[in-house]
């Protein structure tokens, strides 16, 4: 016990460390808050797919980075390369959107197609114009997170607390039509609610999601941080307010689990959080089924 | 002056024409009826009506001064919808959205309406249960609360007792009547000519050639027993 907490202690007085704890557990709670309406709206793949465009346009920005660093250093100084791949999340996600709904080929497709493409794109582009020596590590740990993640700065820190901030305030502040717009966007468009524009609003709050959470848990993995809380909350509870805060709070809770075995067991963070998040899922399943056992 | 004025629209997907030259008024008191067969247009003209969905071609009117957000809408439930956590209460208090106002929280006001909107249509002792777990004919009932949160003026119902049994149709019927009598005005899409032209006042038949008029005209067309007893019944 006492080696348990003289290690996690001898982590913990690192700043970073800190920086990274603080990081993960807001991301973990915008990513669950963002999960509810899109597991329901029948999204998640939507999601999925955008995490692999964000690979893409990772490896686009590390591209135009280098010819940024170049030309503009003080520029590059002063924003560092996450503003531009979540530029070209952001178009992506509204162009997904937007081709999801109105065109021949059906929306599933179109993802399918994107993200595929994305990732071949984005892989080929890294090997064309290398940003270092180790290309197939850069690769895996933008796919998978870095295997620590003690390689984020305070300004990661801070970009990341900004953004789980405005993904907080925008869902409570549209808390209610989220609500409508997701259980039955007919209803809300024919009673005036402009649904199209929270349907823009969800898919953009998405690319700020994945591109946060690029750096810690990777691309690939950020779909289960979505996916899974929310639908462990489901299992158990029957309304709406009550699943988004048991996502919420579970979200938040597998985050600073994983955190904590992966510094002591010294495990990939990503992979480590969402295993905690698996098994969340498979308890709350079982709980679910008995639970409906009984009733029934 | 009527609340509806519907002026030669064609309505399709695709440039494929399914609904042309279709003219009708609805005033406020009617209960309006439409009827034709599968995929003859109806849920298109009702979406059309509720600006879903942009015409080919003519015009729809509101007037006597209804504003396009006051027309409350039943529509027909979809596959996501039968798994959604959600209790009765949540359901009801979308339809006060757009009531307008940027507050997060309901006023007083607004839970006064929802709980009035659910003691009218007989369900307020449901509002704290799961949506998905009631039965259908209450699911129904729930959703017209909420559009009955929505609007004071017209309402809009597709298929209201579609999937439900006898008598929880009649039961779905009757509240409609009861909105009907208390000034609502009513437009119905329906496949139970037999159980509703007594109740409604006009009737729109849509397909190859379209019908509009009043129930006894509709009855004297000799439409009724082509249509309504002859393939539906």
């Amino acid at each position: 016990m006492t080696w348990f907490f003289e290690t996690l202690g001898s982590y913990f007085a690192y700043p970073f460390v800190r920086y990274a704890t603080v990081a993960v557990i807001l991301i973990a709670l915008c990513a669950s808050l963002l999960g509810v309406p899109l597991v329901l709206k029948r999204f998640s793949f939507i999601g999925d797919g955008l995490s692999h465009v964000a690979f893409g346009a990772m490896a686009v920005a590390a591209v135009l980075n280098t010819a940024e660093k170049t030309f503009f250093p003080e520029l590059f100084e002063k924003i560092g390369q996450t503003p531009l791949v979540l530029l070209l999340t952001m178009a992506a996600a509204i162009l997904l959107l937007r081709t999801g709904q109105n065109t021949k080929i059906k929306g599933d497709a179109v993802v399918a197609m994107i993200s595929v493409g994305a990732l071949a794109f984005g892989y080929l582009l890294l090997h064309l114009f290398p940003t270092s020596s180790n290309i197939t590590g850069d690769v895996c740990s933008t796919l998978f997170g870095s295997t620590s993640i003690l390689t984020l700065t305070r300004a990661d820190v801070v970009f990341s607390a900004v953004m789980a901030l405005l993904v907080a305030i925008v869902f409570l502040f549209f808390y209610r039509k989220i609500f409508s717009v997701t259980f039955d966007e007919d209803f809300s468009r024919a009673t005036g609610t402009r649904a199209g524009a929270y349907n823009l609003l969800i898919a953009v709050v998405t690319a700020v999601v994945i591109v946060m959470a690029m750096n810690l848990v990777g691309s690939l993995l950020i779909s289960a941080l979505v996916v899974f809380p929310a639908l462990s909350a489901m299992r158990i509870f029957k309304s709406f307010r009550a699943v988004t805060i048991c996502a919420a709070v579970l979200s938040v809770a597998a985050a600073a689990v994983g955190i904590l075995i992966s510094l002591l067991a010294v495990t990939p963070t990503g992979a480590t959080i969402v295993a905690v998040d698996g098994i969340v899922f498979l308890l709350f399943s079982l709980a679910g089924l008995i639970r409906g056992g009984t009733r029934a | 002056m009527a609340l509806l004025t519907i002026e030669n629209l064609s309505l399709g997907y695709e440039g494929r024409e399914i609904l042309k030259g279709v003219s009708f008024r609805v005033n406020a008191g009617d209960y309006l009826c439409i009827v034709g067969e599968n995929g003859s247009g109806k849920t298109t003209l009702m979406k059309a009506i509720l600006g879903l969905r942009p015409p080919l071609g003519g015009a729809i009117l509101p007037g006597d001064g209804l504003k396009r957000s006051e027309i409350g809408y039943l529509p027909q439930q979809t596959e996501a919808q039968r798994d959604f956590p959600a209790t009765a209460w949540e359901v009801v208090t979308s339809g006060l959205l757009n009531r307008g106002g940027w507050r997060p929280f309901l006023t007083k006001e607004e839970k006064k309406i929802a709980r009035g909107a659910l003691a009218t249509l007989g369900v307020a002792d449901l509002e704290k249960r799961c949506y998905r777990e009631l039965s259908g004919g209450q699911q129904q009932r729930v959703l017209l609360a909420r559009a009955l949160c929505a609007t004071r003026r017209l309402l809009l119902l597709d298929e209201p007792v579609a999937g439900l049994d006898p008598g929880a149709a009649g039961e779905m019927y009757d509240l409609v009547d009861k909105l009907h009598a208390s000034g609502i005005t009513i437009i119905m899409i329906t496949h139970d000519l037999d159980a509703v032209l007594p109740r409604a006042t006009h009737v729109l038949h849509v397909g190859e050639d379209v019908f509009f008029g009043d129930v006894r005209e509709y009855m004297e067309s000799g439409r009724v027993s082509r249509f309504g007893r002859g393939e539906e019944a």
